[in-house]
């Protein structure tokens, strides 16, 4: 495995009971990866995400995150996570946009205080989204938009290297959407390694440079240009023949 | 009280132009406001372990004498108001205790409702009356005279990594395996009482409905040590505690111990609710850690804030409650959660108000 890799799994399984959710899987997040992570509803995306992550232990395979074994790895800090847990709640708890994304400085600051330096990162990380003047409002006061880019915002302002996000935009409107993408892009141009799940093969085509299309086993990785060009994808979706499946 | 380990809000205000003076003054007044009030809090806290403290050492020379000074400070205060209350240690006990719980449930509470674990209070309060069963079934069939508190602590803390484990296991703090321990831990706190009423009887009514006169020396004591932990602990871990209270899943990727603060928080939570238990009574205690919260959660605008008022909720609830039940001679656990929920119907009416003033703009 090459040093600059992000992410490494090695013929990894992992099951629910006996449910089969993940097999044998084996891939490699290089940096400056913008990796689109597609296949059917109940195809083990969101588990495949929480393994490389470490959320679940596999059950056989081995895990790498920036070349440390995942159960072992420390470096909370450089990974940002917007989950679809965090996004789909529509919580009631009363927090400002300023502590979500201070959150993100916990990981440096362990039981310290923070310093001026947290946060200023802080708000580094909030004007770099743009969401600077909605500091002090309630998080649930956001729209769907403007909360995932709290989320983000939380991940830059821990000087994140890898940013893993599960289907962000559902519930958020087509423009913000765009935009929202376009946030994105640029931060994959700064050098932030990305993995992306979603649900809209379109968007993925579009904005990642590798593909990893699964359906329990892994079907396709690579480069979108080969994976367009492959049957992956009706091999994993079945041959159905239901998939939106639109190119531009 | 410095829970302010990331006052992150009151050090970077970015809005302080002319424009939005108006605004910010507003907001400003409150902060000021609500700081005074939780300095006015930790002063009344500050007196009351001073009590405590002072009872605890009175056969010491110098403290000796600051306490007599301590308790004619009570006699003028009750002559000059016309009470009975201050001159009696037994009282200051009681409200030195009623104080602490006011600071400390509201203060673990916040972090358990935004987790949705509001019923885990009322669990492990079931389970310390358990507690309380096994140290009096002890206490009466050997010859060692424990303490019914510290009984009603460690199983409380048994219970409550008991929920800690299960939960893990089952992968959710869901209704069922709380229901089970609430109900199971009742069960056998009966079941140990009615076997044990052949030995001696035992006053179950005092713990089940909480009552000012079983806060005992050593009660207090117990609560001004757990307090001052508590708070402290608080202190240390509130980023950690709200980070996984808002968002589990990237707290764990975050490479935080959630394990260990979800454990750690629940202990504490145990520790609370056997403190309260004096007061309030097994039954009642779970309403400070959870409408006091509730409230604040109607119009507080961050955590911080939440944290802040529930405490100052809490706080009022308390001392308004005690104020009812010394002067009406009813019990001190209902007067204090009924207080508190007439806060809430409050809140309510606040928050829907600004919600209208707002509109209405």
């Amino acid at each position: 495995m090459s040093s600059s890799s992000i992410v490494t799994l090695e013929d990894v399984s992992f099951a629910y009971g006996g449910q089969p959710a993940v097999q044998n899987v084996s891939l490699a997040v290089e940096e400056g990866d913008f990796l689109g992570l597609i296949g059917p509803n109940g195809s083990g995306k969101t588990t495949l995400l929480h393994l490389m992550l470490g959320l679940h232990s596999p059950d056989s395979g081995s895990i790498e995150l920036f070349g440390q074994p995942v159960d072992e790895f420390d470096h909370g800090e450089w990974i940002g996570y917007v989950s679809q847990q965090s996004t789909q709640k529509s919580s009631t708890m009363p927090v400002t946009v300023r502590e979500v994304v201070t959150m993100g400085r916990f990981a440096h600051a362990g039981h310290s205080r923070l310093t001026d330096r947290d946060r200023e990162a802080v708000v580094d990380a909030l004007e770099t989204v743009g969401i600077a003047e909605l500091a002090d409002r309630r998080i649930n006061q956001l729209s769907g938009g403007q909360r995932q880019r709290a989320y983000i915002a939380r991940a830059l302002a821990s000087d994140t290297k890898l940013l893993a996000l599960d289907e962000p935009t559902v519930g958020v409107d087509a423009e913000s959407r765009d935009a929202f993408y376009q946030l994105l892009d640029s931060l994959n141009e700064d050098g932030i390694t990305i993995i992306l799940i979603e649900h809209d093969i379109g968007v993925v085509t579009d904005r990642a440079n590798r593909i990893a299309c699964v359906n329990k086993e892994l079907y396709h990785h690579g480069d979108t240009e080969s994976f367009v060009e492959s049957d992956a994808l009706e091999e994993a979706y079945g041959s159905s023949g239901r998939v939106v499946h639109h190119h531009h | 009280m410095s829970t302010d380990s990331t006052d992150s809000t009151e050090n970077t205000e970015t809005t302080g132009t002319v424009d939005t003076a108006e605004t910010t003054d507003d907001t400003g007044v409150r902060r000021i406001i609500e700081h005074a009030g939780i300095a006015l809090v930790a002063a009344l806290a500050a007196v009351m372990i001073a009590f405590i403290t002072l009872y605890w050492l009175r056969e010491y020379p110098v403290l000796g004498t600051a306490y007599e000074q301590f308790m004619l400070v009570g006699e003028h205060v009750d002559a000059l108001a016309g009470t009975n209350v201050f001159r009696h240690p037994f009282m200051w006990q009681s409200m030195a205790t009623g104080v602490l719980i006011g600071i400390v449930a509201p203060m673990v509470g916040t972090f358990l409702v935004h987790r949705e674990m509001a019923l885990i209070g009322e669990t492990l309060a079931h389970t310390a009356f358990a507690g309380v069963a096994v140290g009096f079934l002890f206490s009466a069939t050997t010859n060692w005279g424990i303490s019914l508190l510290l009984s009603a602590l460690v199983v409380g803390i048994l219970g409550a990594l008991a929920v800690q484990w299960l939960a893990e296991r089952t992968n959710t703090y869901g209704d069922v395996p709380i229901a089970i321990m609430l109900t199971g831990s009742f069960a056998v706190g009966t079941l140990i009482i009615s076997y044990g009423r052949g030995f001696t009887g035992i006053n179950i009514e005092s713990y089940l409905f909480g009552n000012l006169a079983i806060v005992t020396v050593e009660g207090a004591r117990m609560m001004a040590v757990l307090s001052v932990a508590v708070v402290v602990l608080v202190a240390l871990t509130y980023k950690q505690l709200l980070f996984i209270t808002f968002d589990e899943q990237a707290a764990r990727v975050a490479r935080l111990n959630v394990t260990w603060y979800n454990t750690l928080l629940i202990v504490m939570t145990a520790v609370v609710v056997v403190g309260s238990m004096q007061v309030l009574g097994v039954i009642l205690v779970a309403a400070m850690l959870v409408v006091p919260v509730a409230a604040a959660s109607q119009i507080a605008n961050s955590f911080r804030e939440t944290l802040y008022l529930s405490i100052l909720f809490g706080q009022v609830a308390v001392i308004g409650g005690f104020v009812f039940s010394v002067s009406m001679s009813l019990p001190a656990g209902g007067s204090i959660v009924v207080t508190a929920i007439a806060i809430y119907l409050l809140a309510i009416a606040a928050s829907s108000r600004s919600v209208a003033a707002l509109s209405t703009h």
